[in-house]
């Protein structure tokens, strides 16, 4: 491959905005303690690992909720670059915005398969006090979508891949047991883990495109193509997000920001709205239901998600797994106790877990929730600090 | 048989096979351009071809077939600039003076932007979806919506606070353009109205009022307020499921319209509330409207006088700067827009009008819908792509360009029998449509054109739902603006950045 790892494919405009998507198969899994306990990479590792024959080493990657406590409260930027120029350019973008508590490079573990990598940092950041005044509309989550979409579309070879608190994705090109290992994986704690392999089918391997997606503390795996991309991105446009990263799987993020950060949607009301029921059905729902529905259909049909597609979304307090609406892509759940699995194939799981309490198939357009429990987030911060 | 006393050659050539020919009469009968002439002494029918207009209705009824129509075969001298049909024109003006009249839409052989655009499907990656075996959603919702829905949370429990301004609901997302009960008969509006009724879609009266027997279907109906307000009180007003406020129309923007004193009979003179027998002038522009904010007052006003029970559409012709005015419209109020592309038909307009005002509803629509997108107020009105919609994959591609559905005229005619001879204006339509001699309108069985055009929706509803499951898309939402589902062939650069599409093979 001769260009460069963090580029588009070549021929393509450095100016990312309203690229296309790009298709293909995946793996997926997700891992959630509910209880808020904290656990290692390692164990994703192992599932994602299992279902290797659903990748072809174009894409891995791994988001991790809960291992920066000691910077809780401090956007994590985790930020690829093509070259020390465009850092600078970045970094400058950063500094006009942001008060920077501390800036490293991303520690990773050298791997001779892994190549032709991007410089990779982390930025632990909250925004200056004086842009909050500027911008008092906003909040400071609004500001912070914004710097992320002003560095991925006006920076050539500069990309924020991860910008939520207490949290980080970590991703490239290669097998996703391999890029575990050269970010060290194993040994971040978490209490979510959700993981991808990638089958990408047109794209030459870009590190940008691996998955996860996140912007904010939104994370998205996906197996799957959004038929309706077209629309999902035009749409979001509509709310100035802009689509830069090549592919399909970014709605998704953008579309949960959108629905539940912006326009405080209940989460099953969001997943509703990217999945909804057929008019059939809501037909013969109970008139308060009814009506529910029918409203979300209406106004959000620039949200649906169409074509086959599973997903699991990791958030701060959560994770959702859930499917396109007839059920395309496979996508098998199990819960052990406090812990909640998603992955593509029941494989997957068992490898980790043996002997779930439950294990089901996911139904079309159904969300699987699992929800931190009350207190839980403060006492996985608490495990760590004590 | 009358000499022929033209400069000009007749267009087409009526040829009668004697062999054939029982001399019954029926061509007779069938012609109201009295083409056809029975000899009594000779016993023997004589066709002149002077005025034929080529509407097939002889050709078409004939028992034995013995009649064929054809262009006429003296062919002028072979001119590239200066053409039959310039020539003709030409011979006529010099002969009777006057503006030109045309009916229909324009039959100019300008570039069909339609067929320059290519559908998508899925292949390995994507599964298509077979519409006979699973779901398929065509419903669409028309009116304004809001940017989000709100909900309350009582007792930590969200409940939905947001209610919605009227909507339409469209089965299909085709309804019927507007035409005036005047420029097309009593029995081709009735058949519009069940259709519409039967489908789950929308007829529209046009200006030309509501007849008060076509009340039961008012439901299924659009009102319409041109610039004559012909038939518009408050109770018309009431009736309908939404009003349209008529600006313009694609086949003769900027201008008014006229049906002649002739054709106002009783009946219609009480639906359009004007006296029998003078002519039904609507004026260039609404004379209360010479203003974005003018239209604001009349949207307003009729938002007033149905206390906001209904969507209030406004209907545009796609011309130069259709994308500001669009805006202006969405702004000043209107839930729906309608824009009505340069191939919009008409029952009657000035030719040159016709053929060169106005622009391609392709690029109207993909322009307005950008615009409205980059302004974010397209969810603020449902855009209704109108003017030379000719079959289903036209109706997939502009819901692909942006619209939320689609009007249309033409093709509901031609399900009814319209041959397109373009001489609605003439009032002597043979197959009863754009006609109001009784001798004429009773071949129009209402019942009958209903039947046919419902099975033209359902058929366009089944292809539809082909389309969109070989893109693996299972909601018309999906592909409502989708131009990821378009690509382009043989378009300029230009063409192609206005469309918003990319080229075949990208």
């Amino acid at each position: 491959m001769n260009t460069p790892s963090c580029g588009g494919p070549p021929g393509k405009s450095m100016n990312r905005r309203d690229r296309g998507k790009d298709i293909g198969g995946c793996a997926i899994s997700g891992i959630m303690a509910e209880n808020g306990e904290l656990f290692s990479g390692e164990l994703v590792m192992r599932s994602i690992a299992n279902m290797r024959e659903r990748a072809n080493g174009l894409g891995g990657g791994y988001a991790a909720y809960g291992i920066y406590p000691q910077h809780k409260d401090h956007y994590a930027l985790h930020v690829m670059y093509e070259s020390g120029q465009d850092q600078q350019t970045t970094e400058q973008i950063i500094q006009q915005n942001c008060l920077i508590h501390e800036a490293e490079p991303i520690p990773t573990h050298p791997l001779h398969v892994i190549k032709q990598r991007p410089l990779l940092h982390r930025y632990f950041v909250t925004v200056k006090p004086e842009q909050l005044e500027r911008y008092y509309d906003l909040s400071e989550d609004d500001i912070m979508a914004n710097i992320v979409m002003t560095i991925n579309t006006d920076v050539s070879g500069g990309f924020v891949f991860s910008s939520g608190k207490n949290m980080g994705i970590f991703k490239g090109v290669g097998y996703p047991e391999d890029i575990g290992q050269f970010f060290r994986v194993d040994e971040y704690d978490a209490y979510i883990w959700i993981a991808h392999g990638r089958y990408p089918t047109n794209t030459t391997g870009w590190w940008g495109g691996a998955h996860p997606f996140g912007l904010l503390e939104w994370s998205v795996v996906h197996n799957g193509e959004i038929s309706s991309y077209g629309i999902n991105r035009r749409y979001l446009a509509n709310f100035g997000y802009y689509c830069t990263l090549q592919t399909d799987t970014e709605v998704i993020a953008y579309i949960f920001d959108l629905l539940l950060r912006k326009h405080d949607l209940p989460l099953e009301v969001a997943c509703m709205a990217m999945a909804p029921p057929f008019w059939a059905e809501i037909e013969r729902m109970a008139p308060e239901q009814r009506e529910l529905a029918r409203t979300i259909r209406t106004v959000y049909g620039g949200a649906l998600l169409n074509g086959p597609f599973s997903v699991v979304v990791g958030h701060s307090t959560g994770m959702i797994g859930f499917n396109d609406r007839i059920k395309l892509r496979p996508m098998v759940a199990a819960r052990h106790e406090d812990r909640l699995y998603i992955a593509s194939e029941e494989a997957a799981i068992t490898e980790i877990c043996p002997k779930p309490d439950v294990t089901w198939h996911a139904q079309g357009g159904v969300p699987i929730v699992g929800k931190l429990k009350n207190g839980a987030e403060d006492s996985a911060v608490a495990q760590v600090a004590g | 048989m009358q000499l022929r006393k033209w400069l000009v050659e007749p267009e087409f050539r009526i040829e009668r096979d004697p062999e054939k020919c029982i001399q019954c009469g029926v061509c007779v009968r069938q012609c109201a351009n009295d083409v056809h002439e029975y000899d009594e002494e000779e016993e023997v029918v004589y066709s002149d071809s002077t005025n034929c207009v080529s509407c097939h209705r002889c050709a078409t009824l004939c028992p034995t077939d013995a009649i064929s129509i054809r262009p006429f075969p003296l062919e002028f001298r072979p001119n590239a600039v200066w053409t039959a049909s310039t020539l003709r024109n030409l011979y006529k003006q010099a002969d009777i003076g006057g503006v030109l009249l045309t009916g229909m839409g324009n039959d100019q052989d300008q570039p069909m932007y339609w067929d320059r655009m290519l559908l998508n499907a899925s292949q390995v990656t994507n599964p298509s979806i077979d519409p006979l075996r699973e779901p398929m959603e065509l419903l669409t919702y028309i009116g304004r919506k809001p940017d989000s829905v709100q909900f309350e949370r009582i007792a930590g429990q969200p409940r939905m606070t947001t209610q919605l301004e009227p909507q339409l609901q469209l089965q299909v997302p085709v309804m019927f353009a507007a035409m005036s009960y005047g420029s097309i008969s009593y029995n081709a509006s009735v058949a519009l109205a069940q259709a519409a009724q039967q489908v789950g879609t929308f007829a529209n009266t046009g200006e030309g009022g509501l007849h008060k027997d076509l009340r039961e279907y008012a439901d299924h109906m659009i009102v319409q307020v041109a610039s004559g307000r012909f038939g518009v009180d408050s109770d018309y007003l009431n009736t309908g499921a939404a009003v349209e406020i008529k600006i313009g129309q694609g086949a003769k923007p900027g201008i008014g319209g006229h049906l002649p004193g002739e054709k106002v009979d009783a009946a219609i003179s009480a639906t359009r509330m004007i006296p029998e027998g003078t002519d039904a002038l609507s004026p260039a522009p609404h004379h209360d409207i010479y203003s974005i904010e003018d239209l604001r007052q009349l949207i307003y006003a009729i938002k007033e006088a149905v206390c906001y029970s209904k969507p209030i559409l406004v209907k545009i012709a796609a011309v130069h700067n259709v994308s500001a005015i669009a805006s202006g419209c969405v702004r000043a109020g209107a839930d729906v827009l309608v824009i009505d592309g340069y191939r919009g038909g008409t029952g009657a307009a000035p030719t040159m009008v016709r053929n060169n005002v106005g622009i391609p509803i392709e690029f109207a629509l993909a322009a307005v819908d950008s615009r409205l997108r980059e302004e974010g107020i397209r969810h603020q009105a449902s855009l209704i792509a109108s003017g030379g919609i000719r079959c289903s994959a036209d109706v997939a591609k502009a819901i692909a360009l942006g619209a939320d559905a689609v009007n249309i005229g033409t093709a509901a005619l031609v399900a009814m029998g319209c041959h397109l001879c373009q001489k609605c204006y003439t009032g002597k339509c043979n197959w009863g449509i754009a006609t109001q001699d009784p001798y004429l309108t009773k071949r129009l069985n209402p019942n009958i054109a209903t039947r046919r055009l419902v099975s033209l929706l359902e058929s366009w509803a089944l292809e539809i739902k082909e389309l969109m499951g070989g893109m693996g898309i299972n909601a018309v939402e999906s592909l409502r603006g989708n131009r990821e589902h378009l690509r382009g062939l043989g378009l300029t650069n230009r063409e192609l950045q206005i469309l918003g599409i990319k080229a075949a093979g990208e």
